[in-house]
């Protein structure tokens, strides 16, 4: 028989039974979408995490206290096992080096802001001019902390757009003075409302300068050295050469730990890529119950086709052709459950990017390429024992149940 | 030279225990334009001998020739393309495929041998119009009268141009008006040389035919040409 033939006899064949179509189709289809809604699901997943920490701040090389160290138990690691603390000094020291554009320091801790009668719990970060250009926060109103001296703070605070509109409602806030834990500062910007991050929320915080911090909490101590490198290039050398400085200020003691963006990025990155296989997998499992169903669904097409199946025998089919016509009808089935389950799947990756505009949810292409292959796969795989058992039906047996 | 050459033929099946003897020790030849009727009491190996002669079935022993050529020891893809281009059968409730249009069941066998869509046409269209079924070409089966039916069902069978047309009970399922029209029909076909074999109970029918043979119990009870050179008596009696 033909190809053009045979194709038209299988799809004949499959149109003549509809709920039988249907139901296989809609298996297989649902096999589909569950592959593309999920890995769409993980990858928007892996994408919103990247995104959000793409947001804290470009190129950014972090700098925390204390070793937090591989290679498991090292004598040497017990003796020093108190850490020098990360001073202003040490942040200070880090902005003369080559390959750096800018350098913050941060001090954190929480403290209470008053305003006309008005007190709440506020967490207050004390830090320079430069971090908010390096966390790339947005001023709303009047400016940054001012450009001075990091060991001589000036009385004023920059606050959260929640702040502002809780303490001063519709009044002018600019300029006032707030009282911040035991000082009075005077209020010099405001931050333009960003929503909750995967950092920091900015919308209830207080930043001040980092000596007026320290002093207000009553610590020489940072929390975070944050350093922009100039160029994503230049984060490897600057790396290392912001570890070799702060070694040699701590007496040849590699106390600290620098970790960049990048790194943190790829291990989430990694790790929900993971994730995202993990869960196609998972979804691959009902592309497999699917192709077991088409075989049922082909199974009881021969056994209801055997009359039909006999005849053909009669009229000189050879036992290829009959394998060919219920092979052909089986991968149609896969193959329109495929196409229909891929675009039910984006119908719902689609839906739930309408109803979650942050999530980025799009079907990775080798999951959607993954998804439809093993959809046809299953099927041709699982129709070729239907198929053989209607090639090796006998006829006269076959004929006689008609 | 005959058409078909049977020598020794036994086919046996197993029921539970017991072996069954549906063709025994049958001998019989059959020459081309031969016009036969197979009659014999239910059980007497009638449609056993036609699937056989249809190379629908196998026999257990003996050989069978049909155009001087062994066709037992075929392969069954061998034994398809011989049913595809040298027989037709024509069966008693039609066997049509219920989805497929007149035009596309008379069409089938073609379509299987991977004939061409061009040269099916020309054919269907030309056997429509041989069995007045022009105006009945895009009909389903259950859209058709059972006569007209099994006039699809006998262009289906004569499409492929065969040397040998094997019915079974014919006119079995059609009121005797359309039975007449049907047996008229393959009539004519023998009448243009080709070979006709029906089954059938019907004594009327099988008279008709120029050679009955009598089947029971698997065996060949009597066969008309052989009877009218040594004993016409036997079968009359």
């Amino acid at each position: 028989m033909r190809l053009a033939d045979t194709l038209r006899f299988a799809r004949d064949a499959a149109t003549g039974y509809p709920m039988r179509t249907t139901l296989s189709v809609l298996a297989m289809s649902i096999g589909v979408a569950a592959v593309v809604i999920l890995t769409a699901l993980g990858d928007g997943a892996r994408r919103y995490v990247v995104g959000q920490f793409s947001s804290l701040g470009t190129n950014l090389i972090i700098v925390l206290p204390g070793r937090s160290g591989t290679g498991g138990f090292n004598p040497a690691n017990a003796i020093t096992s108190t850490p020098r603390d990360l001073t202003i000094d040490d942040a200070g020291s880090l902005r003369r080096l080559p390959g750096t554009r800018r350098v913050a320091p941060l001090a954190v801790g929480t403290s209470e802001i008053n305003y006309g009668g008005k007190l709440r719990e506020v967490m207050v970060a004390g830090s320079t001019a430069e971090f908010i250009p390096i966390r790339n926060f947005e001023i709303a109103q009047g400016q940054g902390l001012p450009e001075e001296d990091w060991n001589r703070g000036s009385s004023v605070a920059v606050i959260g757009a929640k702040i502002r509109e809780e303490m001063f409602g519709a009044n002018q806030a600019i300029g006032q003075l707030v009282r911040v834990g035991d000082r009075r500062l005077r209020i010099v910007g405001v931050l333009k409302s960003t929503g909750q991050g995967l950092g920091m929320n900015t919308d209830e915080l207080v930043i001040v300068p980092v000596s007026l911090a320290q002093a207000m909490f009553n610590s020489n101590t940072l929390f975070r050295i944050m350093i922009e490198a100039n160029s994503r290039d230049a984060i490897p050398s600057t790396k290392e050469r912001v570890m070799e400085t702060l070694k040699q200020r701590h007496r040849g003691e590699e106390d600290v730990t620098v970790i960049t963006q990048d790194a943190v990025l790829a291990t989430f990155d990694k790790l929900l890529g993971a994730l995202t296989l993990a869960v196609a997998g998972i979804a691959a499992i009902s592309l497999a119950v699917a192709g077991i169903l088409v075989m049922n669904v082909m199974l009881v097409a021969v056994t209801q086709r055997t009359g039909e199946i006999g005849l053909l025998k009669a009229l000189g089919a050879t036992s290829r052709t009959i394998r060919l016509a219920f092979l052909a009808e089986a991968a149609m089935l896969s193959a329109v459950g495929a196409l229909v389950g891929y675009l039910l799947g984006q119908l719902g990756a689609f839906a739930l990017r309408q109803f979650f505009p942050v999530f980025p949810a799009y079907p990775p292409d080798w999951a959607v390429i993954a998804g439809l292959t093993t959809a046809l796969a299953t099927g041709l795989i699982f129709g070729v024992m239907p198929a053989r058992r209607a090639a090796r039906l006998d006829p006269v047996q076959a004929l006689m149940k008609h | 030279m005959a058409l078909i050459e049977l020598s020794g033929i036994e086919r046996r099946f197993l029921l539970g225990d017991t072996t069954v003897h549906a063709l025994a020790g049958l001998n019989l030849q059959i020459d081309a334009g031969e016009y036969v009727a197979v009659m014999g009491p239910s059980g007497s190996g009638k449609s056993t001998l036609l699937n056989l002669l249809g190379l629908l079935d196998r026999p257990n022993e003996g050989t069978y020739k049909l155009e001087g050529r062994d066709v037992t020891t075929l392969s069954p893809d061998e034994q398809a393309t011989v049913r595809s281009t040298r027989i037709g059968f024509v069966f008693q409730s039609f066997h049509l495929v219920p989805r497929l249009t007149a035009a596309e069941n008379i069409a089938l066998p073609m379509t299987l041998a991977g004939i061409p869509a061009v040269e099916r046409n020309k054919r269907v269209a030309q056997a429509l119009k041989d069995f007045g079924l022009e105006n009945r070409a895009d009909h389903k089966p259950d859209q058709l009268s059972g006569g007209q039916r099994q006039r699809v069902a006998i262009a289906r069978a004569t499409i492929m141009q065969p040397a040998l047309i094997l019915a079974d009970e014919p006119t079995g399922n059609l009121d005797r008006h359309t039975g007449e029209e049907v047996v008229n029909l393959l009539e004519a076909l023998n009448a243009k040389g080709v070979t006709l074999i029906v089954v059938t109970h019907d004594q009327g029918m099988g008279a008709r035919a120029r050679r009955q043979l009598v089947m029971e119990d698997g065996r060949l009870k009597a066969d008309s040409r052989a009877a009218s050179i040594s004993n016409l008596a036997e079968i009359s009696g």
